[in-house]
């Protein structure tokens, strides 16, 4: 049987697998997979592999007894062995009191999210699109480590009471560092596309080469506060910080920076500029999505800040029936809205500024105000009467993607990119703020 | 990047669910692992590879999940498979296969892994070359642990956690969150070399999370266990006396009383939420062994990762500032002459502790600073010539049967002071200090020199004398400047364990657990930054 099943096919397992449930109610998981990837260092290949995994889970529930079993194997007797042992699971288990039962059939979105163009690599193509890169990077005597990872496959879902879901899907994720071989200069690129054929590993390999080069000599500037540019990559590692904190539970408990006192939160409060817009689209085109979440709910449009107002928070099922509201689900990809500025029309306004091209190791600090800190890496520049003047050496930060969002001065163009700590794919546009806090320098490149 | 203070929210999860008796089966028999193992030796050598090894692995993971009065989750996993990784054309190559159970699964991988070597073949200057190791025949290697937690029947576990998270709310906590996590590795490994090797791993972690929040301002306040994850079974929580450490705070080490640390939690956000706001400035750092060993992770741990300092985690987790010329210098003050750090994979109740790593080298214990002069990194076999070492460290690990292996962090610790010395009688010199215990925090840049830490619980040190909690405490340093400002460390009497089950590293990124033993020990004059902000 092929790893990655057609939605007929798909369909036709899960039907099966449901034709064995005795218990109240019962909702069975599939998924299967091919990751491959080239891994390499000191301008050559260091370690690389190919990894197959599928996996089938069955849930069955006896009032709010709840039990998951799963198999990886498919005939009749393991499918009709792994419901029987989720029912005995079920039984066996305590009450949930915050099982809520499973949901009816659901209409979904359309989102193209498979290609086949990365569907087809195989060890050759990876192998070429590496060598495309290190071409560039050994002509140019620079030391280039690099990693190529590419992701086919599918999930689907049904349940007991006729939900059905499938989405197929692709991704190809390429990052990029390359230091001068003295070790004083160190530029990164990295790329996310559901499309192979989008990848132009050269292209993305001569603006790490132009940042590594740039970035040698980098003088110290004190700490303190700037006005800083922050290309999307910088940007997106900050922001995902907010993304992931949009829990109407934790809100309602009070222990959130969406929190306000007496059980009060902040939605429907401007808490960022008016200018600023996050969003979550499954069918977005530039970065597709699953139309479902995991829990079987349609993944719509949903506005999560618009004018810089909270406009939704993410339920669980349990707690959006005690709320009374509807249960928007955590989404599945994250937008944030900008302008038409290109960066380097933002450079040319800016007349005393630090432009920061990547931003490394963001830890949350307090998880009241969002405090976060972090450094900058790979690339930071000092700009002075619209012109980038020398490199800098790397800061320390303490931030807070709040305040910051506050203080912006200018948003330009989105556009896709890799979170440097998650990678997790965004769009996300590249800003300009000010007042942005770095506390100590760092002697690192 | 780094260790790991876990999010409750968050745990990760690999592998399918399965039911707990499961965990307790024996999996594949060791008879048919050779065979399985064999036949992927076989193929690849018939393919061309010049060496192959094979690991077999069945990782079993509990994960007991609770708030305040309910079970939130019960999770039982297990994953199964076997991955293949060859040398040929003198290029790395590896192939995984989930649930493989037959000879022909094996050999596919295995030829797979020659196919992907000799694709990337091209991309090669300088051929791999292995350190020589020897064969070991078929040997074993068990955790010395008492008690398989996976025994414990579940609703033991279930009443422990929500006994802790009673006793959290009776002592005027908020919220509380409580979790178990237990892990059992069961590898093989065989090689070209002559080697079949079975390991039985396990691994242990109660912790919690205990919220306190101020009705009038809305501030909220958290305070995390003080527990260590440790390689040992369910034996780490039942205390004896001796593993406890009492002070202003009671900490502990081969025994944790989870329900004496709620209660003291459940107090101390309390006190944080009315505690002083720290004044910015320079202090001397009392460290205690459950906040130093995630500084000792990420500033010394890290940055002598030979791999680190090569360049070949320059795309991800970065490289290092202790460059080889430093070490070939002889006379690189890492710190000064009271700090010796050792690296090894050998202390009992340790995570990294394992009889043989994933490359089949035999574990040891060595040094990495010698009072204070950097002597050392930690190498695997493919890297040891580059050093001058005849043979590996023995730090080769995979978190996976479907990850391919590479040099992990050994444990890595300061040893005790040579004198004795008590914790009281360090506090007693200190005229203007904080007394951090806990680890909170973390940041460090990607080649270690400028880092950031938080704490669980920081006191104000006046005049010798402890005078009251402090919150909104950061200290930020840089590596060599701090190691060398550490002046006094408490002898061995005060040695425990702290360490982590999620250091990440590598791409993909692998998680690995790790320990890091110190006594509690001073640093002079470090900086200290105030963390509140309002939005």
């Amino acid at each position: 049987m092929s790893i990655i099943l057609s939605e007929s096919d798909a369909k036709a397992l899960l039907q099966k697998v449901l034709s064995y449930s005795k218990a109240d109610e019962c909702v069975v998981n599939l998924l299967g997979e091919q990751r491959g990837n080239l891994r390499y260092a000191r301008n050559e290949v260091s370690t690389s592999g190919s990894t197959t995994n599928h996996n089938l889970s069955v849930q069955s529930a006896f009032g709010k007894r709840v039990g998951v079993a799963s198999i990886d194997e498919f005939d009749e007797a393991s499918i009709e062995k792994v419901v029987r042992r989720s029912e005995e699971l079920a039984r066996l288990a305590p009450e949930n009191p915050e099982y809520v039962g499973v949901l009816g059939p659901q209409q979904y979105l359309k989102s193209n999210g498979f290609f086949d163009s990365t569907a087809s690599i195989t060890p050759a193509t990876r192998a070429d699109a590496v060598a495309k890169s290190l071409q560039l990077t050994r002509d140019a005597k620079l030391t280039a480590a690099g990693f190529l990872q590419d992701i086919r496959g599918f999930s689907a879902m049904m349940n007991s009471k006729g939900l059905f879901a499938y989405y197929p899907s692709t991704n190809v994720n390429y990052s990029l560092t390359v230091r001068t071989e003295d070790g004083t200069g160190s530029g990164y690129v990295a790329r996310g596309y559901s499309d192979f054929s989008k990848l132009d590993t050269a292209a993305a390999t001569r603006i790490a080469i132009a940042k590594s080069r740039g970035s040698a000599g980098a003088r110290a500037l004190e700490p303190g506060k700037y006005t800083v540019i922050l290309e999307p990559t910088a940007a997106a590692v900050l922001l995902e910080n907010v993304f992931y904190n949009m829990d109407a539970r934790s809100a309602d408990e009070g222990r959130s920076f969406l929190s306000k006192t007496g059980g009060k939160t902040k939605l429907g409060e401007k808490i960022v500029d008016e200018r600023v817009n996050i969003y979550s689209d499954p069918t977005h085109p530039e970065l597709p999505a699953s139309p479902w979440s995991g829990d079987g709910r349609p993944q719509e449009k949903v506005s999560w800040i618009e004018n810089g107002v909270v406009k939704n928070l993410a339920y669980s099922r349990f707690w959006a029936q005690k709320q009374g509201v509807k249960a928007v689900p955590n989404p599945n990809n994250v937008i944030m809205a900008g302008g038409n500025q290109s960066l380097e029309d933002m450079i040319k306004s800016t007349q005393r500024g630090i432009l920061v091209t990547k931003l490394w190791y963001i830890r949350s600090v307090d998880p009241q105000t969002l405090l976060l800190t972090g450094l900058t890496r790979d690339g930071t520049f000092y700009i002075e009467n619209g012109k980038i003047k020398h490199p800098v050496k790397n800061f320390r930060f303490n931030e807070s993607p709040i305040i910051m969002l506050n203080n912006l001065e200018a948003l330009g163009k989105p556009e896709r990119v890799v979170s440097t700590e998650t990678e997790t794919n965004y769009l996300i546009p590249p800003m300009k703020i000010r007042e942005f806090t770095f506390t100590s320098l760092s002697d690192a490149v | 990047m780094g260790a790991g203070a876990f999010m409750l929210p968050t745990i990760p999860v690999s592998g399918r669910p399965v039911s707990p008796e499961e965990l307790l089966t024996s999996g594949v028999d060791v008879a048919i692992k050779k065979r399985l193992a064999d036949a992927a030796l076989n193929a690849a050598k018939a393919k061309g590879a010049s060496y192959t090894d094979v690991r077999i692995g069945r990782y079993l993971n509990q994960y007991v999940m609770t708030r305040e009065d309910k079970v939130q989750n019960i999770v039982n996993t297990e994953s199964y498979g076997v991955g293949v990784r060859v040398i040929a054309d003198g290029c790395w190559g590896f192939a995984a296969v989930v649930d493989a159970k037959n000879e022909a699964q094996t050999a596919r991988a295995a030829e797979e892994a020659v196919a992907i070597a000799k694709a990337n073949a091209k991309l090669m200057k300088e051929p791999v070359q292995l350190a020589p190791q020897k064969g070991y025949g078929e040997v074993s290697w068990k955790a010395p642990i008492q008690k398989n937690a996976f025994e414990v029947p579940i609703q033991e576990k279930v009443d422990l956690l929500l006994g802790v998270n009673a006793a959290a709310m009776k002592n005027g906590a908020n919220f509380v969150n409580s979790v178990l996590f237990m892990v059992n590795e069961q590898k093989y490994f065989a090689s070209s070399d002559g080697s079949y090797i079975d390991q039985d791993v396990h691994r242990i972690w109660p912790v919690f999370n205990v919220t306190s929040i101020d009705p009038k301002s809305g501030k909220f306040e958290t305070r995390q266990s003080l527990s260590a994850p440790m390689g040992m079974g369910y034996e780490y929580l039942q205390t004896n006396p001796k593993d406890r450490v009492t002070g202003i705070t009671t900490r502990y080490g081969k025994g944790y009383d989870m329900l004496e640390d709620v209660i003291a939690a459940a107090q101390q956000t309390k006190q944080k939420l009315t505690a002083k706001s720290v004044e910015a400035g320079k202090y001397d750092l009392i460290l205690d062994p459950s906040h130093l060993w995630l500084t000792i992770h990420e500033s010394v741990g890290h940055p002598l990762e030979l791999d680190r300092v090569l360049g070949y985690e320059a795309n991800f987790a970065g490289t290092s500032f202790a460059t080889l010329d430093k070490w070939k210098s002889k006379d690189f003050n890492y710190g000064s002459n009271q700090v010796t750090l050792f690296a090894d994979k050998t202390q009992e109740g340790s995570l990294g502790a394992v009889g043989w790593d994933d490359e089949g080298v035999k574990t040891k214990q060595w040094d990495l600073v010698k009072d204070g002069t950097l002597v050392n990194y930690q190498a695997i076999r493919d890297q040891a010539a580059i050093i001058g070492e005849k043979e590996s460290h023995g730090c080769c690990y995979a978190d996976s049967w479907g990850s391919v292996q590479f040099q992990r962090m050994a444990n890595v610790s300061l040893a005790p002071g040579k004198e004795q010395l008590s914790v009281e009688d360090m506090i007693k010199d200190v005229k203007k200090g904080i007394y951090i215990i806990g680890d909170g925090s973390f940041s460090i840049d990607q080649q270690r020199y400028n880092f950031q830490f938080g704490g669980q619980l920081f006191y104000e040190i006046k005049d010798g004398k402890i005078a009251g909690m402090l919150k909104d405490v950061a200290y930020q340093s840089n590596t060599q400047e701090f190691w060398n400002s550490c002046v006094k460390v408490c002898d061995e009497r005060d040695y425990r364990l702290g360490g982590s089950f999620f250091d990440g590293k590598g791409q993909p990124m692998q998680v690995s657990a790790v320990s890091h033993g110190s006594s509690t020990a001073r640093f002079n004059g470090v900086n200290v930054i105030n963390t509140a902000r309002k939005i």
